[in-house]
């Protein structure tokens, strides 16, 4: 096989994985729109706050030490323990059901059959105050993330397919990290478990039934409210995914919550009200951008990638503005 | 056939809910004034009126949508308290909606499962588990639901999406998902309208034999004055939010204020 060929290869790989960690973002969007309408400018940030809550418990972090310092002229910052990654995404979890349950009864309950721009509005207002929050909380200062996820190029797989080029040519096999594959398979779990859990159990199929028709989910007995308690919380859990995996790769820092932007153009391509949709959403912008930027690129220069997304989008908008996989829009006059 | 549990058997034609002068209004528009009726047990009472007589709101009022202003609802025996929409099915009343309101994405038989939810009372880990319990109950709810698809003759359409089903058929998967709910009281909210004669008469069959086979009471607003006088044992009927008549088919269609009413005779006050 010739090494470029072997390339191609190497590109198309590494942006389904780039593309997996966008549609683990868009997954907690789509989880929130379908249920509810809503769309949730807070995603990006509940994944930054799960990360650095993470980070926080793990390392025996004092919440609000800062705070409790200066108020009381005490110096306290860890409680001096460490506890086990799982220990402590486990805290993490009940965190973001106390949260998802917060979120419900301090904002959604009080704006019950309003306008979808003011729902909006409210979330963009959530989305600034859980920022503040989380670094009253936890410190605004850039955190490693490490639950043990191995990181780095994979080895094996570069010994395995550094025979593959023809002889003597210049290829040193693939270069895949190991956290993107894990991620991989994690955001596989992920999706199968969520599919399996809103088949073939009762509350998954009264989330699908909110996500439908409100009234008629009424008079069979399902309470919205805690539907929304229960989709804020998966969409919590998925943040924290989605937290763990970026936070691992990058640092746990604000920009964090700035991945929801790139989650946009997945959605627009996807369709906001459709899982598979925001999975092979991401899939197609995650190839397709590393694929533009490994053709087209050096040839305009480079640095596509920070555009391509959104110029995709944008012509997506034009000529299919309901996504591949969304509910077509039919206006009746 | 799915089994009705004894304690609705035991008195047929007792009293079992009774609306005592409702009066509902959406800011300064009057949608229902002082209307008072009851049903009993083990009957079909329609409920007919005119385009806008109020008949939609005394469902929701029924059901729970919506609270009236004035006046009392009994239900088995109990005064009820502007309860919460999604209590009323765990009371044992069901419905179908004017506009059909299915869950569209959802198979036919998923919407009939979802009718099942009161009766599924595992908590979230167990469901999320699928283990012991919950899995039984999953299946015997199923069983259910099986049942019911068999009742209403839709095995051919189980897997079907529903919003892909021709309308005559959503109607019937939406009288399944109320019925999968096994309820004491059944409210149909035009469950003919747009059908043509061949759909209507199978859906006057399915009526009338949830009747007879589980002893279902049914609440029902139609406009077809034939099918009405045909399956209905007592007819109550609205106008412009107000009681104008009340009692057998007969009677209603002989009665001089009924007739004005649907002739549109000028209303004097």
């Amino acid at each position: 096989m010739s090494p470029q060929f072997l390339f191609t290869i190497e590109v198309i790989a590494n942006g389904l994985m780039a593309g997996v960690m966008y549609s683990l973002v868009a997954l907690g969007f789509v989880l929130i729109f379908k249920a509810s309408g809503i769309f949730n400018y807070a995603q990006g940030v509940m994944a930054l706050f799960a990360a650095m809550t993470l980070v926080g418990i793990q390392n025996g972090q004092v919440p609000f030490s800062h705070l409790i310092n200066a108020v009381f002229g005490t110096n306290i910052h860890h409680f001096g323990w460490n506890l086990p990654a799982i220990v402590a995404i486990l805290i993490t979890l009940v965190v973001m059901v106390l949260f998802a349950i917060l979120v419900e009864r301090l904002i959604l309950k009080h704006l019950v059959n309003q306008e979808p721009i003011i729902l909006f509005m409210a979330t963009i207002g959530l989305a600034y105050f859980m920022e503040g929050f989380g670094d009253l909380m936890w410190g605004s200062e850039i955190k490693i993330l490490d639950v043990g996820i191995p990181s780095g190029g994979s080895l094996w797989l570069e010994e395995k397919t550094i025979g593959w080029a023809a002889e003597g040519s210049n290829y040193y096999g693939m270069y895949i990290d190991k956290l993107d594959m894990i991620a991989t398979v994690v955001a596989i779990l992920l999706v199968i478990s969520l599919t399996l859990f809103s088949q073939y159990t009762k509350t998954g199929r009264a989330l699908r039934a909110v996500a439908d028709d409100h009234q008629a989910a009424l008079s069979v007995g399902i309470s919205l409210r805690k539907i929304w308690v229960i989709v804020w919380t998966i969409a919590g859990f998925v943040a924290l995914v989605a937290g763990v995996m970026w936070g691992a790769k990058s640092g746990v820092q604000f920009s964090l919550s700035l991945i929801a932007l790139k989650a946009l153009p997945v959605l627009i391509l996807g369709g906001f009200t459709s899982i598979p949709g925001a999975i092979i959403g991401g899939l197609i912008i995650g190839v397709g951008e590393k694929l533009f930027e490994f053709t087209i690129g050096p040839l305009i220069g480079g640095a596509t990638e920070n555009w391509f997304a959104y110029v995709l989008a944008l012509v997506f908008l034009v000529f299919r503005p309901q996504g591949l996989f969304g509910d077509k829009i039919i206006e009746r006059v | 056939m799915v089994s009705r549990s004894d304690a609705r058997a035991v008195d047929p034609g007792s009293e079992l809910l009774r609306v005592d002068n409702i009066s509902l209004s959406f800011g300064g528009v009057k949608a229902l004034t002082d209307v008072s009726f009851d049903i009993l047990r083990g009957e079909v009472r329609a409920i007919i009126g005119p385009n806008g007589a109020g008949k939609s709101s005394m469902l929701n009022v029924i059901n729970g949508f919506y609270h009236p202003q004035e006046g009392e609802v009994w239900f088995a025996g109990e005064k009820r308290r502007n309860p919460k929409p999604h209590n009323i099915a765990y009371q044992g009343i069901a419905r179908t909606f004017q506009n059909i309101a299915l869950f569209k994405g959802m198979s036919t038989l998923d919407n009939i499962m979802t009718g099942r939810f009161t009766h599924m009372n595992q908590n979230l880990l167990m469901q999320a588990l699928w283990r012991g319990p919950a899995e039984r109950e999953e299946i015997a709810n199923r069983e259910k639901a099986e049942e019911i698809i068999d009742f209403l003759e839709i095995q051919a359409i189980r897997k079907t999406p529903v919003g892909r089903l021709p309308y005559g058929l959503q109607k019937r998967v939406e009288l399944g998902r109320a019925l999968a709910a096994e309820p004491e009281l059944l409210l149909l909210d035009e469950p003919m309208a747009g059908m043509n004669v061949e759909e209507k008469e199978d859906m006057s069959r399915f009526i009338l034999d949830v009747k007879d086979e589980f002893g279902t009471t049914i609440a029902l607003i139609e406009h077809d004055m034939g099918v009405v006088m045909d399956i209905s044992d007592r007819v109550v009927v609205l106008d412009y939010g107000k009681k104008i008549g009340d009692g057998t088919p007969q009677q209603v269609r002989s009665d001089q204020t009924v007739i004005d009413a649907y002739l549109g005779v000028a209303h004097d006050e």
